[in-house]
């Protein structure tokens, strides 16, 4: 933790502008992905002189409308607690980014850069803790719009984000009992070895059954489709009902940010993280023999590119799953959570725990 | 291609995790995204395609063909010396089921064979429903509904208000219909191939 003021702040930018500008390409994603799913073109429409960049500009659109309209409060709702709750939710989805690595030390000019926000040493259980807290804002949003639907909002999104926190807990347990470490960047570093001298020791390899089961939980706390309960758009409209303007956006925003952060965290946990396969940190070493030599900062940039990719692709995965499954019943929701995936968490560690006793 | 699940049988403990439905599914909506990416790719490089990557039809620059029995905005019809068919009979107020057709009748004084006429035919289109009673009902053949123009809209209720010149003044716009032969073909409709060249 020697590195100076402004390394941090350019870490800080860094990270800040990978996730919002990933939040913000994610509206023209969600358009364009569904359009093409669906055999559709896609919003086209919002222009800056005739110039449409097929479609890129409909975030600045929605950024302008969002800012410019009226930000409504009801007259009873409770007035502090109104305004801050969309600012809770969209804080909570970002702080998390902290303690993911993107990328291995970078040397410049002398001084080493441990290329993570915060290199904290239990980023696993910060990672939970934040994850846990967002569950705030949408409840005391709800509770504060002081409108029946609202609220029913809130109270499926505290029973649907706390009954699936405990599975999200557990599903991970089996992955931190083989890297026997809780440091994100040490879990990256672990998964930088092979199997058989070709085979990436990434998590998903160890872990398939918690990677599935990650994945699901993760998608479930986004509160995105399939498990928009919260929302439940055709029946409550959701917690979000009172919020119109840039409160509303920033309920939106928080969706998409933690779609990324699902994203960043099954990828540190199960896909390697910033590993290259065969990436040495002094360049390329096949299996098959070749070697190509690399200077340090290329190394960098490689992981750092290598993480957007796999980001990127669990990103596309999402929206896939986001935009093919229907919506789960409430009581298909709180089944799938206590009764399926608990239990298949709890027993994916049992036999992890019996398997790493009996190759030790 | 649609599996009709029988609700009576229970699933078994696979179907319960939905993991083979979410995969099958997946696979599905993936395949649609991979096609049609590449085909939207390769139509931005100018190669020519058999098939369409979007079946969307840009509607302000691109009209989509209408069905000739299509009922779009009303016109009063004339007759050959130019007066309107309309002989006030009040058929089509009558069985207008929204009651929005309103006819003051008027004595036709130039033919005292027809004997009444329109002094004013006011319909309002923001009652109207578009069933086309008023159509069936009309023993003149004095008022249709194939003017093709469907984008009626007004910033003032009074504004939604046809008036007797006004209708009278439509034309049928055939134009915008897709004309059929007698066996069902398509044998007119030029702008199905103009949104081939819509872009994304």
């Amino acid at each position: 933790m020697t590195e100076s003021i402004g390394i941090v702040l350019g870490k800080l930018a860094f990270v800040l502008l990978f996730v919002l500008n990933f939040g913000g390409v994610l509206t023209w994603v969600e358009r364009k992905q569904s359009a093409l799913m669906q055999d559709r073109i896609g919003a086209n429409r919002a222009a800056i002189f005739g110039f449409r960049a097929i479609g890129l500009f409909h975030g600045i659109a929605d950024a302008v409308k969002m800012f410019t309209k009226e930000s409504f409060r009801p007259a009873n709702a409770e007035k502090f607690i109104f305004t801050l709750a969309p600012a809770i939710s969209v804080f909570f989805a970002l702080i998390g980014f902290a303690v993911i690595p993107f990328g291995d030390k970078l040397l410049l000019g002398g001084t080493e850069i441990n290329l993570q926000l915060a290199p904290l040493n239990v980023g696993v259980l910060y990672l939970f803790a934040v994850a846990g807290m967002a569950v705030y804002g949408v409840v005391l949003g709800a509770w504060a719009s002081r409108n029946n639907y609202a609220l029913l909002g809130g109270l499926r999104a505290a029973a649907q984000m706390i009954s699936y926190e405990v599975a999200l807990g557990v599903s991970i347990f089996g992955c931190i009992m083989i890297y026997q470490t809780v440091d994100l960047q040490e879990i990256v570093r672990w998964q930088g070895g092979y199997w058989g001298g070709w085979l990436p020791a990434w998590g998903v390899f160890l872990q398939p059954v918690g990677f599935i089961l990650f994945l699901t939980v993760g998608i479930a706390e986004t509160k995105r489709i399939p498990f928009d309960a919260p929302e439940g758009e055709s029946e409550i409209i959701g917690y979000n009902l009172e919020y119109s303007g840039m409160g509303f956006g920033m309920f939106l925003l928080t969706d998409f940010i933690e779609t990324v952060m699902i994203a960043a965290i099954t990828v540190t946990l199960f896909f390697g993280g910033w590993q290259v396969p065969y990436l040495m940190p002094d360049g390329f070493h096949f299996p098959w023999g070749g070697t190509v030599e690399l200077a340090n900062w290329a190394v960098a940039i490689l992981q750092v590119v290598s993480f957007t990719f796999k980001v990127i692709f669990f990103l596309w995965l999402q929206m896939t799953i986001r935009w093919t499954l229907p919506r789960f019943r409430y009581d298909q929701i709180m089944r799938l959570g206590w009764k399926y995936l608990l239990p298949i968490s709890l027993a994916n560690i049992v036999i992890t725990g019996f398997l790493i006793l009996m190759l030790k | 291609m649609i599996n009709v699940h029988d609700k009576h049988k229970p699933l078994t403990f696979i179907e319960k995790t939905y993991l083979p439905a979410i995969v099958s599914g997946v696979l599905l909506t993936s395949r649609h995204f991979f096609v049609n990416l590449t085909r939207h790719i390769l139509r931005a490089f100018g190669v020519k395609l058999k098939n369409m990557a979007a079946v969307t039809i840009q509607y302000p620059e691109f009209l989509r063909p209408l069905f000739p029995r299509l009922r779009t905005m009303h016109r009063l019809t004339r007759r050959e010396d130019g007066t309107p068919r309309c002989v006030a009979c009040m058929m089509c107020e009558t069985v207008c089921p929204a009651k929005c057709i309103y006819i003051i009748a008027d004595e036709k004084l130039e033919n005292p064979q027809i004997e009444k006429m329109p002094r004013s035919f006011d319909i309002d289109l923001g009652l109207c429903v578009f069933c086309g009673y008023c159509v069936e009902a009309c023993p003149e053949d004095a008022i249709r509904m194939d003017t093709g123009i469907l984008e009626i809209s007004n910033y003032t209720r009074n504004g939604m208000i046809l008036d007797l010149e006004t209708m009278l003044s439509l034309e049928p716009m055939s134009s915008r219909y897709v004309q059929y032969d007698r066996g069902g073909e398509v044998v007119s409709a030029d702008y199905i191939d103009e949104r081939h060249r819509s872009d994304a």
